[in-house]
């Protein structure tokens, strides 16, 4: 099934090649992600700055040295490698947007919370599950800074370390459909208005109380 | 052919469209809206230049950024980023026509006590809502899950959500609970158990003996919590209860409505020969009073307890029990029951109604609180006006609680209700992750009841013995 042009304003996902920062903190929240206190305005964009703010800067603003994405090696990075249950927590948008304004394109992990998960598609963020094993091996590859970086192929479902290993992960068809073609599913949705008519219709006859 | 269970029935019932590959189309009864999360979808919408698709079933509600202080209604009490936010929800849902409790309604408050209490909720209803804690509604028996707001978006344009079906897991609580223990401690204590990933991938049914003697305040606050325990949505079978809370409300049905609703509300159940991915079951004798020592809910301990150290846990949870354990500022050894507490924090979509609001005030009688502050924050106006009228404010002013106006205030602290760093707070929210109710704030996340006693004695403390 493919989506008309217009309904093209995701950013497209196919091939990322970049630096994989290390986070193997685990049960990463939402919350630490993007405090609360930026999620008071009512735009998508410019929460990259404030990405992992408590964790990144101390109180006076000063970013605090050795928090990964402080460290030179990292500051250009464009995939996280990252402990288990990432984005747990708060079912708050602006955490996927954070990370997307600051560049991160794509996030490995052993598990990702349900809402964060489902939330990263929608902006063009592909998180990526995998056995511990194989996270491990990442999180030492990412480890290795600037001299280690990773090729995520989404076509082929594929991620290439810097020593030319390649580990394979699983990706819902339609969530790579999207990805792949960056459509909007709302577009998509509307083109089955007619189903969603009949549905309710039933729905009005069955339960008229609703 | 295996029964089905309560899940898979509200499943089938809203099923708009299926996809040869599983992808489903699920039809949504209720949409609620609220300030923080639904600004960019309504943005959304006007650049596509559609429109809200069932305005009827749509309702917003300010409550995440809102003052709770009195005078409130003066927009010049909010900082001006909080004012457009708001602002910005009052003209949507003028602009687009959807149901509005503004600030100044008696009925405003936090949107999972709102819905509920208006009659918005029903039983064998879909209910999203751009707000992890949708999974409150759950407790009548309802699929109730939290969304992002580009999904927000898509359910304001088609009514629908792109799905795929959850596994199902049944927690069953069974037996009686002990004197002093609660909904809070029963759900705290499942993630305790089963980790804050333990229900990733599943939509989990609450069932058993202890969970059918819970009022509906105390489901909702079981099911409330589903999702700090990494569930889609948490479930109650509906039954007498539910109808008799139900009945009455204002969006409720009525007469023949009523009996004919009622009629699909009773075949709501798990069929005995369901199919489960996943079951866990806990005896209600063996939960206590409970409190978190961490900044996960899942670390959860009897207050009778000590603090755990690093080396009791394995793998990545090493670490991250250090780094909680220095954030909390606590010493591996040290009896939970001796930490001090600098701030009770009595509210939130977990503990907000009128039944926490009741049994913290019977801990308070008389008594006058050892902490340096303390706050009720109502769920909503009109869980407030019967708290005052029960003469429940009249307890916890005089007990030296600050009594506040309805909204989610320092549970997730976007508003000035804020802890200051290093300042520690027991509270009926339900999380306890750094920073979440202030930039280096302490949380311990508690009962009504034990938050009561907490601000009696100044220390976290075993409920049971002020019973």
């Amino acid at each position: 099934m493919s989506g008309p042009e217009k309904d093209t304003t995701m950013e497209k996902f196919s091939t990322l090649t970049g630096i994989a920062a290390p986070l193997p903190l685990v049960n990463i929240d939402t919350d630490m992600i993007i405090p609360k206190q930026f999620l008071k305005t009512i735009k998508r964009s410019g929460l990259g700055v404030n990405l992992f703010d408590e964790m990144r800067y101390d109180r006076q603003g000063n970013e605090i040295a050795d928090f990964v994405l402080n460290q030179p090696a990292y500051r250009e990075a464009s995939i996280l490698v990252a402990g288990d249950n990432f984005g747990c927590g708060s079912s708050r948008e602006h955490a996927p947007w954070a990370l997307l304004d600051f560049g991160i394109r794509c996030v490995i992990s052993t598990s990702f919370a349900d809402i964060f998960y489902n939330n990263c598609f929608k902006n063009g963020i592909l998180p990526v599950v995998l056995p511990q094993d194989d996270v491990a091996k990442l999180m030492d590859d990412a480890e290795r800074g600037a001299n280690a970086t990773l090729t995520v192929d989404l076509e082929s479902q594929t991620i290439t370390g810097p020593d030319g290993g390649t580990i394979a992960f699983e990706v819902d068809p339609w969530r790579k459909h999207c990805l792949l073609n960056g459509l909007d599913d709302i577009g998509l949705t509307l083109e089955k208005a007619a189903s969603i008519d009949a549905f309710e219709a039933r729905a009005a006859a069955e339960r008229p109380w609703v | 052919m295996s029964g089905k269970t309560l899940y898979d029935k509200i499943w089938e019932a809203h099923l708009a469209h299926e996809a040869e590959d599983g992808t489903c189309l699920l039809y949504i009864d209720r949409h609620l809206v609220h300030e923080v999360t639904s600004p960019q979808a309504f943005e959304g919408l006007r650049m596509a230049g559609r429109t809200v698709r069932a305005p009827e079933k749509t309702i917003a509600v300010p409550d995440h950024n809102v003052p709770t202080t009195p005078g409130r209604e003066n927009p010049d009490q909010m900082p001006e980023d909080s004012r457009i936010q708001v602002a910005a929800l009052d003209t949507n849902a003028r602009d687009f026509g959807i149901h509005y409790y503004p600030v100044s309604d008696i009925r405003q408050g936090i949107v999972h006590i709102v819905g509920p209490e208006q009659g918005w909720t029903l039983p064998g209803m879909t209910v999203v809502c751009g707000d992890s804690h949708t999974a409150t509604h759950g407790a009548f028996g309802a699929l109730a899950h939290g969304i992002g707001t580009s999904e927000v978006e898509h359910v304001l344009a088609t009514q629908t959500l792109i799905q795929k079906k959850s596994k199902n897991m049944k927690v069953e609580i069974t037996g009686k609970l002990r004197p002093g223990v609660t909904a809070k401690d029963i759900t705290l204590s499942v993630i305790g158990a089963t980790g804050t990933a333990g229900g990733t991938g599943y939509v989990i049914e609450y069932c058993g003996e202890a969970i059918r003697d819970l009022s509906m305040e105390g489901r909702m606050t079981v099911c409330n919590m589903a999702i700090e325990g990494g569930a889609r949505a948490g479930l109650i079978a509906p039954d007498e209860k539910t109808f008799d809370y139900v009945m009455g409300r204002p969006h409720a049905p009525k007469g023949a409505q009523w009996e004919a609703a009622l009629a699909w509300w009773k075949t709501l159940y798990s069929d005995d020969d369901a199919q489960w991915d996943k079951v866990v079951t806990i005896a209600g004798e063996d939960i206590a009073p409970v409190v978190t020592w961490g900044t996960s809910p899942e670390d959860v301990l009897p207050i009778t307890a000590t603090v755990p150290a690093p080396e009791d846990f394995k793998g990545g949870k090493v670490e991250a029990a250090r780094r909680s354990l220095d954030y909390m500022g606590l010493t591996p050894g040290q009896k939970l029951s001796d930490i001090e507490i600098d701030t009770v924090f009595i509210g939130s979509c977990t503990n907000g109604r009128i039944e926490d609001l009741r049994a913290a005030a019977e801990i308070l009688k008389g008594k006058t609180i050892k902490v340096k502050r303390a706050m009720v924050v109502p769920g909503s106006g009109l869980v407030r006006a019967q708290a005052e009228e029960e003469g429940l404010a009249e307890i916890f002013q005089q007990a030296g609680f600050e009594w506040r106006m309805a909204g989610c205030s320092m549970c997730l602290a976007m508003n000035p209700d804020q802890l200051s760093e290093g300042e520690r707070c027991a509270s009926t929210s339900n999380r306890n992750f750094e920073g979440r109710q202030g930039y280096k704030g302490r949380t311990h996340l508690v009962s009504p009841a034990m938050a009561a006693a907490a601000a009696v004695t100044g220390k976290l403390t075993d409920v049971r013995e002020m019973m």
